[in-house]
């Protein structure tokens, strides 16, 4: 699929995600984690993990938060923030969803 | 100035606590040396009992390490025994011809093991049973030779032979008199032991007059004065102890049946003393621990006085004893035989194996023995020790036990502050209940630490757990700890929540169990999935998002998100199909490394996410579990086939094993071993069972552990049959499904439960037999997760894709 630049890039139909699992998405050579909630809103941040690149999107899913899988870093989904004790953050991205069509906005 | 010096001859319970408590009164008033024949540092003699029955090693009977020693100062010279003293000019000299002077000296030489004359005692295979040493010879008997004879039917040798059955040997107990223990117990709570004690399968022959080992070189047997005859390849002499005191002797002490002293240790010769076994006060020689640390104590307050002492000294004990074996409670103190001037209060329930008895003279409390139920025995010491008039008390006031109706307090709650909760190191109730609220103690091994109590023969832990238990208002001995952070509830209590209130999703757990966190967390979410799937293994449907990654996509994950692909090789065993299959894969798909694992398999690492499914397909071989907590791999040597060793067929019993335990999922990773012969090739000890063979049997081991924790398995049984290790392996894997934690390795389990504990559980038929079909039930539902993946386009999707945007400028 081929999109536009500084456009809200569309990545997928909300039916393709489902609650409680990460889905891996790259667009071209940045690699986002979608997490689906229970209210339909989609969270979306970079896919790695800032203690040692462990991949978010294979981690548990908690809510808002999920579980890395390399070490489990508990990691705030919307702040994008690890949760204490732990420090570091990830990149977050604003979602939006039209018609069950999950757009995201990369800002350069 | 310059310090005094003290010379301690004799290394062991008795004189190193004298040395403690000299320390204690004062850490820098003396300069110490301590010579000792053992070439070990100070230990628990008491403890040698639970290392031969298994339950303690050699190192955790350590009392006071080379490292005691050398914080306070002390010289030490182990396997070095003094074999001269000069009074006269104050010195010793040792075998080695190390010469000190001493200013005071301190005899603590114990006692050596009696040895009956025999003809052939002086045999290979004849032993006592004393000291580390002794309890090795036995351990290493056992692995040679079946048959134990133990000569003495009194505590010791008991213990000895409860710990000879462990070792898996038949253990045959020669006693001389009518009954056990006929020192400590009355014919009746003696003919409960025996019957108590055959249960466990030991055997016994009664009234037997023992006349002459047999063997040539080594012992072969016994024979009896009736012409009877008994085949042993060990012979245990258990049959008491006789001073030690030949040094004494030589050095011109005074010598009784021991070494005399008065109330302050003091011998024959000035600045000379006598503690412990080695020691005789107003005519008596005590050997237990309890009266030999009052001596010790008596003797710390008489050296360490500057000025001669007022105190009254050493009075002489009250003795007591309990027999260390598990599942037999056996009590007795004082003076508890019938007499002229005696009544006794008795108690006798057939059914439940209980036996107490009260002797009382003059309104007195002057000897107990308590069988099958010892709860009552701290009060009874106290009313001993206090003289405590009982003519107005009721029964139940004496043994609060019989007190049918539910208000029954625990002992402990009734015991004044004064009373001794731990007799071998006379540490009072009131001493531990400060030492718990000033200090915050919450475990029976930080009172140990803090407080001595229960550092000895152990037989007072119950009542320190359940005094921690009054005093901080929780379950100590079994000290709770909660999940994770979502819940105040312990694995035991959701497990039993589970069934009891037949939940069905791990939401539904959540919820209904009140956690604090609405969705869980990676601790409690994969323990609830367990859990579920352990109490309806047909019925629950695995929560996907509930698993870790590893086991979600059932390969595992690497350093850097790709996964590595292990199929499974049934028992090690490969052919060139298998083989050229991976290797074929393995070109398609670039795999960067292949491998050979430590468990036998081929390791296909650094695959991506992706391709996973298209890997498995390709592959069209089972899944190799490698990444679950779950049965993992069996290994197996060459066995008997090809290996010139071999006794078995290891190879043939391992693939069955693996085939039927496939897929299981357990509490943590399980991996298993079958080796034909004691060389373990397959390496059968470090795993969590492993199995070796021998000739004409199966050797089962179990709580082996090669990781973090390394710890050998320790041997469970020894069968004859391929579907006897079955139906052990079924048993043992169900038990430690249902009883373990999850995330707990057997190892950590067969610890924390104890092997007794298992081997009780497993013992009893009915248990076992409904373990097994439980095991059997779970088995049913086992399905290769490739297949099903494969099968499920759903999953594969959901799970597996990945998907890619291209964007352009
Ligand atoms: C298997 C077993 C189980 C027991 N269970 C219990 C129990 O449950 N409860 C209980 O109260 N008691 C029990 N006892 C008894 C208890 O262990 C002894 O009463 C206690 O250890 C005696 O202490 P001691 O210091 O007098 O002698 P020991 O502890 O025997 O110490 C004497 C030491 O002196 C050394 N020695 C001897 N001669 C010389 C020399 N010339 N130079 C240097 N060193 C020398 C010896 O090698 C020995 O190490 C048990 C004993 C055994 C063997
Ligand atoms: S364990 Fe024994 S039988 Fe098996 S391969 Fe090794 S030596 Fe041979
Ligand atoms: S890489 Fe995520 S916790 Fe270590």
């Amino acid at each position: 699929m081929t999109q536009v630049l500084n456009e809200p890039i569309y990545v997928a139909q909300l039916h393709e995600l489902s609650v409680g699992i990460g889905k891996k998405v790259t667009i071209d050579c940045l690699e986002l984690a979608l997490f689906r909630q229970e209210n339909d809103d989609v969270l979306a941040v970079e896919n790695r993990c800032p203690h040692k690149g462990g991949v978010l999107s294979d981690g548990i899913v908690s809510g808002e938060y999920v579980f890395c899988p390399m070490h489990d870093w508990k990691i705030d989904l919307r702040k994008g923030e690890a949760v204490a004790p732990d420090v570091g953050c990830v990149k977050t991205y604003n979602v939006s969803i039209v018609d069950e069509a999950v757009y995201i906005v990369v800002k350069e | 100035m310059l310090k005094q010096k003290i010379i301690l001859i004799g290394n062991g319970m008795a004189g190193i606590r004298t040395l403690e408590e000299i320390i204690k009164k004062d850490p820098h008033k003396f300069e110490i040396t301590v010579f000792g024949e053992e070439p070990h540092p100070n230990y628990n003699r008491i403890l040698l009992s639970s290392v031969l029955q298994g339950d303690a090693s050699i190192e955790s009977i350590v009392l006071n390490s080379y490292e005691w020693y050398a914080e306070h100062q002390i010289e030490l010279f182990t396997g070095d025994p003094v074999v001269k003293v000069d009074t006269s000019v104050q010195t010793v000299t040792s075998q080695n011809g190390i010469s000190r002077s001493y200013d005071h000296l301190i005899f603590a030489t114990g006692s050596n093991p009696f040895m009956l004359p025999l003809p052939g005692a002086d045999k290979e295979g004849v032993i006592a049973f004393r000291n580390i040493q002794d309890c090795e010879t036995m351990i290493d008997t056992a692995k040679h030779y079946k048959k134990a004879a133990v000569i003495g039917g009194g505590l010791l040798g008991l213990e000895a032979a409860r710990g000879l059955l462990n070792l898996n040997m038949e253990v045959e107990v020669i006693h001389i008199a009518d009954y056990l223990m006929e020192r400590q117990l009355d014919d009746q709570a003696g003919k409960m032991l025996k019957e108590e004690l055959e249960k466990q399968g030991m055997t016994f022959r009664l009234n037997a007059h023992t006349e002459r080992l047999t063997g040539k070189k080594r012992v072969d047997g016994v024979r009896f004065k009736d012409g009877s005859q008994l085949d042993a390849d060990l012979v245990v002499m258990a049959v008491g102890i006789k001073p030690n005191v030949s040094l004494a002797k030589d050095s011109g002490l005074e010598v009784n049946r021991a070494i005399v002293v008065n109330d302050y240790m003091q011998t024959s010769v000035e600045n000379v003393y006598a503690v412990g076994e080695c020691a005789e006060h107003a005519g008596v020689v005590y050997g237990l621990v309890a009266p030999l640390y009052e001596q010790g104590k008596a003797l710390a307050e008489h050296v360490c006085a500057d000025q001669p002492l007022s105190k009254p000294g050493y009075q002489g004990s009250i003795v007591y004893t309990q027999l260390k074996v598990s599942g037999v409670d056996v009590f007795s103190a004082g003076r508890f035989q019938d007499g002229e001037h005696t009544k006794s209060i008795r108690v006798h329930d057939e059914f439940e194996g209980i036996f107490k008895k009260v002797v009382v003279e003059n309104n007195k409390v002057i000897g107990a023995v308590l069988f099958g139920d010892t709860s009552d025995s701290p009060r009874l010491l106290t009313m001993m020790r206090n003289e405590q008039d009982i003519s107005k008390m009721s029964k139940v006031a004496i043994l609060p036990s019989e007190n049918e109706s539910d208000e029954r307090e625990s002992v402990v709650v009734a015991m004044a502050d004064s009373e001794t909760i731990c007799g071998c190191n006379g540490v009072t109730k009131g001493d531990i209940v400060k030492a718990i609220n000033d200090q915050g103690l919450t475990t029976v091994d930080q009172v140990k630490a803090c407080t001595n109590a229960s550092r000895s023969c152990g037989g007072c832990k119950p009542l320190v757990a359940e005094l921690l238990t009054h005093a901080t208002g929780e379950e100590a001995s079994n000290q709770k700890e909660p999940i994770c952070g979502c819940t105040d509830l312990s694995h035991e209590e959701v497990t039993a929540e589970i069934k009891d209130k037949g939940l069905n999703y791990v939401r539904e757990v959540m919820n209904v169990l009140g956690w604090s966190t609405e969705n869980g967390c990676s601790k409690c979410r994969p323990a609830l999935n367990y859990y579920l799937g352990l109490n309806q293994p047909i019925e629950y449907k695995d929560d996907s998002t509930s698993k870790f990654v590893n086991e979600r996509l059932h390969a595992n994950i690497q350093n850097d998100g790709t996964f590595s692909v292990v199929p499974r090789m049934y028992g090690g065993v490969t052919n060139p199909d298998q083989l050229r299959k991976i290797a074929d894969v393995a070109d398609k798909y670039n795999v960067p490394l292949l491998k050979v694992t430590g468990g036998q398999r081929i390791d296909l690492l650094g695959i991506a996410k992706e391709d996973l499914p298209k890997v498995w397909t390709d592959l069209g071989m089972r899944s190799g579990y490698a990444y679950g907590k779950s049965i993992r791999t069996v290994k197996t040597c060459v066995g008997e086939s090809f290996c010139r060793f071999g006794t078995q067929d290891s190879i043939g019993l391992g693939v069955r094993i693996e085939k039927k335990y496939e897929g299981l999922s357990t509490p943590h990773k399980v991996k298993m071993a079958v080796s034909a012969c004691p060389r373990n090739c397959a390496e059968s000890g470090i795993k969590d069972v492993g199995i070796v063979g021998v000739e004409g049997a199966w050797e089962i081991y179990v709580g082996g552990n090669g990781g973090v924790d390394l710890r050998g398995g320790d041997l469970f049984a020894k069968v004859a049959t391929d579907q006897e290790v079955i139906d052990f392996i079924s048993s043992f894997l169900q038990f430690y499904r249902e009883d373990a934690r999850y995330l707990e390795r057997t190892s950590h389990w067969v610890e924390r439960v104890g092997l007794d504990h298992i081997k009780k559980v497993l013992a009893d038929d009915e248990t076992r037999t409904q373990l097994i079909e439980r095991v059997e039930l779970a088995l049913t539902g086992q399905q290769d997760p490739w297949n099903e993946v494969l099968e499920s386009k759903d999953k594969q999707a959901t799970l597996y894709e990945k998907k890619e945007v291209e964007v352009i400028n």
